[in-house]
Parts: C-alpha cells; structure tokens; sequence
C-alpha cells in the first residue's frame, strides 16, 4: 500500500462505525452497480527505492546536459545558467506546495513575490501592466490576439512568419473555436515583409523581436501596419536579448507577449514554462490571467490581493474574454528570484554574452565550405544555417559527438529560403573550447 | 463518539508555527535594493569580449539597463525566506480548498522532476536521444486511460482549463467532420466558472441545466435544453456539491441521442479513482487535473497540467505529435485529423513525470483506497458539523462536502466569509467559500484522503468551535470575534474593494508610499 494514506485498518473501522457503516464500499452505495469497476487495470504499487531505481534506467536513456550533451538549440527553450541560490528559493515547499492565493492572508509570499514579478516583467516589455504569468509563450500570443480581438471588435490577425512556428500552430488551433483568421505575413532575408500588409481591417499584427530566426526587425514597419489596419500590435519578445535591445513598449507596442523559461527554469523537456504578457494601462479590463495589486489590511498594513477578479472566468462565466485559471505561479516566482540574482548589470552581461557566443560560432560554421546563412540581416542570440545535408541528420548525427546541433527548421517555412535550415542558439554558459568542438564536428558532418 | 481517538493533546495538522518576530512588513525587492549590488557570475568562455556597440546595431541598442533591482545574494535569500514564512502550504498543514483537492505531495516525486537526466533534456531533443522521456509520457498516457476507461489521450494541455479547450476544440472538430454545425454546450448551473468561460472560447454559447431537490442534474430540465443544435453537454461526476450523479448513464443516453458528446471535467476525479470511470458512464471526452488528483505541487497557482482523454472515435482528432510506441521504442506522430498544438512542446513534462512517479508509487490498490479513503474522510467530516450547519442537500458525499453557514448568519450574523477567516487563525487553510453558487453562504471542503483522523477531526472540532463561539457571544450579547478575523497572520483582513478601485499592479504604479 502506498505511504501517503495514514489511516490504519482500525482508523478505517472507528470511522464507518460513527458513519453507521459495514464496510469502504458501502461508501459507493450510490454508483450504479452495472458501471462499477472490478479492478484498475494498472501494475502492483512499487516501493520509493524501486522507483528511485527504474528513474535512474529511464534517465539514462535521454541524452542531455547529465550525459554530456552540449545544448546549441533554442526555438523558445535555452540552456542558461541557474545558480544554486535561485533553485534553493523556488524549491522552497511554502512555495511549491501553496494552492492558488485564495486567502490572502496566507498567501502574502506568493502575493508580493508576483506583485515583484509583474514590476519587473513590465519593465522588460516597457509597459504599464504585466499579470501573473501565463501557460507559456504560446498561450500568452493565443491571449494577446484574443485580447486584441474583443478590444477592435476584428477577428483578423497579421501574424509574421517570423514567430516561433509551433505558438503560431497554437495560434491557429485556438482560432478554431475563435474565429480568427490568421494571415502569415512573409520574410524577405530574414525580415517580414509589412510593406504588403494593407489597409483591410485587421485585430492583431504580431511580430517577433528577435524572430524565431534570431534576427533583429526593426519594429516601426510593424508599428504601421497596425496602424494602418487599426490593429493592436503584438510584439512576442525574448527577455534574455531585452538585455541588450530596446523594449518593445519604445517601439509602440500595444501588447508584449514572450516565453519566460529562460528566466531561471531548467530546460525540462518543454514544461513547465511560463508565458509573460504586458500591455498598456488602458487594456487592464480585458487582461487575461491572474493580476496581483497592492492594498491594505485593516491596520493599514501593505498587503498584496489578487485584483480586478470581475475580469476573471469563475466571475464572468460565459462573458469571459480569458479561461485561464490556473497560471504557471512557481515559474513566475522563479522568474522574479532569477532577475532580482541578474539585476540590470547581470541581465544586460548575459545578453552580451550570448551575442558574443552567438558571433563567434556563426562566423565559424559560415567559414566552412557549404554552409550557407539563411539570412543575412542583423542576428543576436541565435541564427539560422543551410547547408548540403539535411538538419535532421545533422542534428542526428552530431549528438554522436555529444552536441544538440540545433532545431530544423520545416513547419512554418515550407517553399522558403528558411526551410531546411538549421536554428542554431548560444546561450552565456558555451565556452570557446564547446563551440570550436562543435564547429570541427559540424564540418565534419557537412563535407 | 467520532471515533477517533486522541493520540496526542495537541491535535495534528494546523500550522502552529508563526513569525518569529511580529508582523512588520517585508520591504519590496526594490526598496532593498542599492545600486551597484550584485549577486552574479558567469562561466568564464574564453571567447572574444566584443562590446555591445559591436555587436548590437544602434537603432536597436537600449540605452540603459532595465531597471531591475541590484541585491547581493544573502539579500535575495533572506527576502525570499521571509517571504516564504508568510505563505501557508499543504507541507504546513491541512489545506481542505473543496474542488481543489489539496493532498500531501510525495517528496521523491519533486526529486525525480529535479534529476539532471529529465531536468536538462532540450525538448527538441530527437527521440532517439529522449527514450526515457517519452517511454514515462506514453506509459502516463496508458495508465490515465486505464484509469478513465478512454481510448487515448493527449499530454499537452498546461492545466485544467486549457485541458476543457482542448476538448471543445475536439467536440468541434467531431461534429465539423459530420458535417454539423452545432451551436449550444449544456452545463448545469453549478459548474466550475471555467466550464462557460471554456464553452465560449470554443465558439459555442452556453446552455444552462439546474439542480434538482436532490443536488444532481434536473434530467426533466435537461430534456427540455437538448436538440439537434446540442454539441455535447460538460459535466463533473461528482457533481461540485460533491453528490455522485447517478443518473449519468441515463443523462448519457439523453446527450447521445441528440447526437452530442459527454465531457468529463476532471476536477474531482479523486474520489472514484477505481472505483468508475469516465468512459464506462458514458463520458467521450475527459480532462484531468493532474496538480490535483495526482498530487503533484500547485506552486501557488501554477504550474498545473490538464490531459485529456478521449474514446475510441475522436483519436485521429487528438493535439499532436504525440508520444507513442513505434515497436519496441518511443518516437512521435501526429494524428490523421489532428485539431493541432494545445502547446509550445509537449506539455508540461515535468509535471507529467510527477504524475507518472505518484501512480506508480500507489499502484492498482493504491488508487483505490486513495479514492475510499477520501470519501470516507469527507463523510466523516459532514457528519461531524451536523447541527452546527446546514446541509442543502442530505446525501451521503464524495470527496467533499458543501455545507451552509446561512442559518449561523442569520443567527449571529456571522458569515461563511468569517468563518473561513476565524479558521485561519486556529491554523488551517480555510474551505472555499461561495461556491457553488446554488447554495448560499457555502462552504466547501475537502478533506483530502492523506490528512489523518486526528487532523480531520481537530478541522471538525475548529469548525464546531467557531459556530458554538458565534452562538455564545449572541447569547451574551457579545461582539462577534470572527468578524475581526484573522488577527494572527501576517496580515489581517485585507481591503480588496481597494485594491480594484486605486489599481497598484506594479511598484511603479504607485502613487503613495505605504508602509
């Protein structure tokens, strides 16, 4: 029997007895007998030490950093550093095992440690309001377009092919039950071409910044296409690279979306991430998710409460713009604890970093013969190569050599320069010794 | 006369602990910080040390770092740290949110999630290179159907609510490939707020079936709200006043003869844990709330993970790709008819990694008397509070039980709203409150089956104290204490109406100092 029941057999009995009951199954009196179930089909219980040992097996079948792996992919999920002190804090269980801050007066360390988050991601984005996160960068590009819908009354959104691919899928499969109707706008050398983008009503243009090729758009075409469709615009941003760049809020932005993973959280094979979303003040009424705001308690204390709950789904029901319930709170907090160790020095260092990281191999990999750029505009943290061979064995055959080469780039690009090309991102923690071994590797594959 | 005998004189299960030092208030980050603090370090890479006038071209160069705040490490530790001492969590004690299901969550499942071999994997990582990764995902994805009785499932969706999208999507799609445009979703009256907010999102509008005397789904009322238009009707089993639906195979019958589908919200899939299941009462779709029933940690409103299942007719519709076998290995595919990605990558794996860890340490059995022992605690714990509340609906419960405080109100003038603040200061998590709507003054509680006789019974005892308290001090015509509670947490009874009319969401948005 698992360990985390704490009734005894004679617990169990005391308990019927006051109940009036013979037995558990009286319990379930009220189930009709022909849907009751003989037995779960599912193995016997295992110990904790078993299961400790069978983990182990499994672990060592995935080839990551633990098996000498050494991460050159990005595609919204970066291998960055995360010091001991951010992993102690967020591990903390008053942290980990709280539920959602429906008693404030308990919850007052998830409250202001949100409260701290919100500031902070605001700043990042160069807007007014942030809320209390989001599932992960696509949700929060599926809220914004959402968001920008119910304010322009238009269902019609611009979208660059510059966005990570897989949110724009995700786009796409909530705009199944929405309605929008998701034009790609395309690249011309890396950069979307908004110069086609007239003047049909539009809700959302969305642009990416860096783009999912890594390159740096300038942000005013973008600007104008909203404008010149009535639309909000939407820029999806990169928070490691808002170290070096400008925010996006400078630019005009009306909504500024991103993947928040690379804020402290490990790599864990895709989640749980978190998705960041600020906008301007003036569309806090329609902001989706959880929003914390500062009060007092009757002796006038500071004290932090979830606010502006009329916005949320349990409220307004079927009037709700927004579902979303349950956030991705621990990630959040991680977040905030990761840029109170960064601070503005640290966060603009590891920005530095990789762009040198990212310069230096880029120019390695384009002095081999055949290797080719997929674009050739400007390019900070991550970047993308074709070569002769295709990237699926590239990637394949490099993580013989113990290195993750990098993401294909197919979906999204198909009859594009970009398709068959190779993503390739560098992150502060790759040395020269990695890249120069990568590099020697990656020529070897592609002669 | 519980039954439970005392094996100690300070019953178990309250946070006891408080504050070392008073009630002050924790400054913000920002006002710790000076400038020119610091707390990083970085690798030391050997590569060339180009500037950022180098590297980033002017027009796209900020011209100042972001204005975060500047704090030496031990300053970040012992913030957080006090941060954390103002926060209740299950690990401190019984936390009994009613349809939240808050048990203990095993430890060796937050180990495992935090081993460098399923921690570090890239989630592009080819499958040949992520063979433990997707051998735990595809074994999840059984044992969740095993346990619902469905056919397949899909691990992506983030949480419950993206979970009920996910399978409005899939009820779309299915009626789309028939041809029909459906336009109306059946909930009854008492559903969780997300089942409406998700039915719009979905493009359907909301079609409402009430309570009967008995606290289940009106079947006369639902007759008369099904038709061709139907898509398919949401229901939890238990419903949310924690009463078993026991009709769910007639109501299943009615929505499948109008040629809709059933949706299972799995938010209180705990208490039937094999004992039923979905897909043996008829249900074609079910979420689940993995940060509930499968214990893995809420992080304070997040992270969650909401799989859903389906029967055999709507796999070919399933989110893709999707971790599968491929003979003897795991690899990936994405489903014929695929409504497409619920999610950046996979899901959140992590979390699923907990899940698949939890069911493995209960097992067939396991489950099971996770289920019964759940229920009994609940019904143990009503049985407690009779006379003391009121009970809308007199059945035998589930995992949870909705009591009133309507009588006590209008008795003393103590509300459902203090009593959970006056809980709060005899060191429990208080029930949720005032839902679900059709019973007023409600409070709805779930014990949860890892909390002990001794922990439910001191909950029953501080809920019994509080009604008797708010009794005596009418009696001697006193001044009702729980109205002024709670006065020994960290904070007291906070302004909230305040906090939405003066919004201060950010450090910079405030006008004035407070203290």
């Amino acid at each position: 029997m698992g360990g985390f029941v704490p009734h005894t057999d004679a617990d169990i009995a005391a308990m019927l007895e006051f109940l009036g009951l013979e037995d558990l199954a009286e319990l379930y009196a009220v189930v009709p007998a022909a849907i009751r179930l003989a037995g779960l089909d599912l193995p016997e219980a295992v110990s904790e030490a078993d299961l400790v040992a069978s983990l182990g097996d499994l672990a060592a079948k995935n080839r990551g950093a633990a098996s000498g792996v050494v991460c050159f992919a990005g595609g919204g999920a970066y291998d960055h550093e995360v010091p001991a002190v951010v992993r102690a804090l967020a591990g903390r269980s008053e942290f980990v095992t709280a539920y959602t801050p429906y008693q404030p007066e308990v919850a007052q360390g998830v409250l202001q440690a949100l409260f701290e988050y919100q500031t902070m991601v605001a700043r990042l984005a160069g807007l007014e309001i942030a809320n209390a996160s989001l599932y992960d960068g696509a949700a929060a590009l599926v809220e914004a377009t959402n968001l920008a819908a119910a304010t322009t009354g238009r269902s019609r959104v611009y979208c660059s092919q510059g966005v990570n691919p897989r949110w724009v899928e995700v786009l796409r499969t909530f705009a199944r039950g929405s309605g929008q109707a998701i034009e790609i706008v395309g690249l011309r050398d890396g950069v979307t071409a908004f110069d086609g983008v007239g003047a049909a009503p539009a809700g959302a243009v969305v642009v990416a910044y860096p783009n999912y090729l890594g390159v740096l758009e300038d942000l005013a075409p973008a600007r104008r296409a909203a404008d010149r469709s009535g639309a909000l615009l939407v820029v999806c941003q990169d928070p490691i690279a808002a170290g070096l760049l400008r925010s996006p809020g400078e630019f005009g932005a009306d909504v500024v979306v991103g993947e928040g993973q690379a804020l402290g959280n490990p790599l864990g094979f895709g989640g749980p991430y978190l998705g960041l979303f600020s906008c301007k003040a003036e569309h806090v009424r329609r902001l989706p998710g959880r929003l914390v705001g500062e009060t007092v308690d009757r002796e006038g204390r500071r004290a932090y409460v979830t606010t502006l709950r009329a916005r949320e789904q349990d409220i307004r029901r079927e009037k709700a713009s927004s579902n979303v319930c349950t956030n991705e709170t621990l990630m959040a907090v991680t977040a905030a604890i990761q840029l109170g160790w960064l601070g503005p020095a640290g966060l603009r260092e590891v920005a530095l970093r990789c762009a040198r990281g990212t310069r230096y191999c880029r120019e390695a990999l384009l002095a081999i013969e055949g290797v080719e750029p997929v674009a050739t505009a400007p390019v900070l943290r991550e970047f993308a190569v074709r070569a002769a061979v295709p990237p699926e064995l590239i990637v394949e055959r490099l993580l013989g050599e113990g290195y993750l080469a990098g993401i294909p780039l197919r979906q999204g690009f198909e009859g594009t320069s970009a398709e068959g090309g190779l993503l390739v991102a560098v992150t502060e923690r790759r040395t020269r010794v990695e890249i120069d071994g990568f590099v020697s590797a990656f020529a070897a594959v592609v002669r | 006369m519980s039954g439970v005998a005392r094996r100690q004189s300070s019953p178990g299960g309250r946070a006891a602990s408080a504050p070392l030092l008073g009630r002050e208030t924790e400054p913000t980050i920002f006002e710790l910080s000076a400038p020119g603090r610091r707390a990083w370090s970085f690798r030391t890479t050997g590569l060339p040390e180009w500037s950022a006038e180098e590297l980033v071209p002017a027009e796209h160069r900020r011209a100042a770092p972001v204005p975060l705040p500047e704090v030496s490490e031990r300053d970040l530790v012992s913030h957080l740290t006090r941060l954390s001492h103002r926060q209740y969590g299950v690990d401190l004690g019984a936390y009994p949110l009613g349809s939240c299901t808050m048990k203990y969550n095993p430890k060796v499942c937050d180990e495992a999630a935090a081993a460098p071999g399923f921690r570090d994997v890239h989630p592009a990582t080819p499958p040949s290179a992520a063979q433990g990764w997707l051998q735990v995902l595809v074994e999840l994805e059984e044992a969740l159907c095993a346990i619902t009785g469905m056919a397949a499932a899909t691990l992506q969706p983030a949480a419950g609510a993206a979970g009920e999208l996910t399978g409005l999507l899939l009820m779309r799609a299915h009626h789309e490939l028939a041809g029909e445009a459906r336009t109306r979703v059946v909930i009854p009256e008492s559903a969780h707020g997300t089942n409406p907010a998700s039915v719009r999102l979905g493009g359907y509008t909301v079609a409402t079936v009430g309570t009967d005397a008995r606290g289940l789904v009106d079947r006369a009322a639902l007759a008369r709200v099904l038709g061709p238009d139907v898509a398919g009707m949401m229901l939890t089993n238990p419903n949310t006043l924690g009463l078993f639906e026991e009709e769910i195979v007639e109501i299943a019958e009615m929505v499948h003869g109008v040629g809709g589908l059933l949706y299972y919200d799995g938010a209180n899939l705990n208490p039937i844990l094999g004992v039923v299941r979905p897909g043996d009462m008829g249900f074609d779709i079910v979420h689940l709330n993995l940060h509930k029933t499968f214990a893995t940690p809420h992080g304070g409103g997040g992270p969650g993970s909401g799989p859903v299942a389906v029967g055999a007719g709507l796999v070919d519709l399933l989110p893709g790709p999707r971790p599968v076998r491929v003979g003897d290995e795991f690899g990936f595919a994405t489903p014929a008819r695929s409504i497409g990605r619920t999610h950046s990558f996979h899901g959140n794996a992590l979390v699923l990694l907990r899940a698949w860890c939890y069911i493995a340490l209960n097992g067939r059995e396991g489950l099971r008397r996770v289920a019964e022992t759940s229920v009994l605690n609940a019904n143990w714990l009503r049985e407690r509070l009779r006379g003391a509340y009121d009970f809308p609906y007199d059945r035998p419960v589930m995992h949870e039980c909705v009591v009133s405080a309507a009588t006590l109100k209008h008795e003393t003038g103590v509300r459902a709203l203090d009593v959970a603040k006056r809980l709060l200061e005899h060191g429990f998590h208080a029930p949720t409150i005032y839902f679900p709507h059709v019973v007023a003054e409600a409070l709805m509680i779930e014990p949860t089956e890892t909390e002990s006789p001794e922990t439910v019974a001191a909950l029953a005892d501080a809920l019994l104290a509080i009604a008797a308290e708010a009794r005596a001090h009418v009696a001697r015509g006193k001044k009702q204490s729980a109205l002024l509670a709670p006065r020994t947490t960290p904070v007291g009874r906070l302004d909230e109406a305040r906090a939405a009319r003066r919004l201060v969401a950010t450090f910079d948005a405030r006008a004035e100092p407070t203290t």
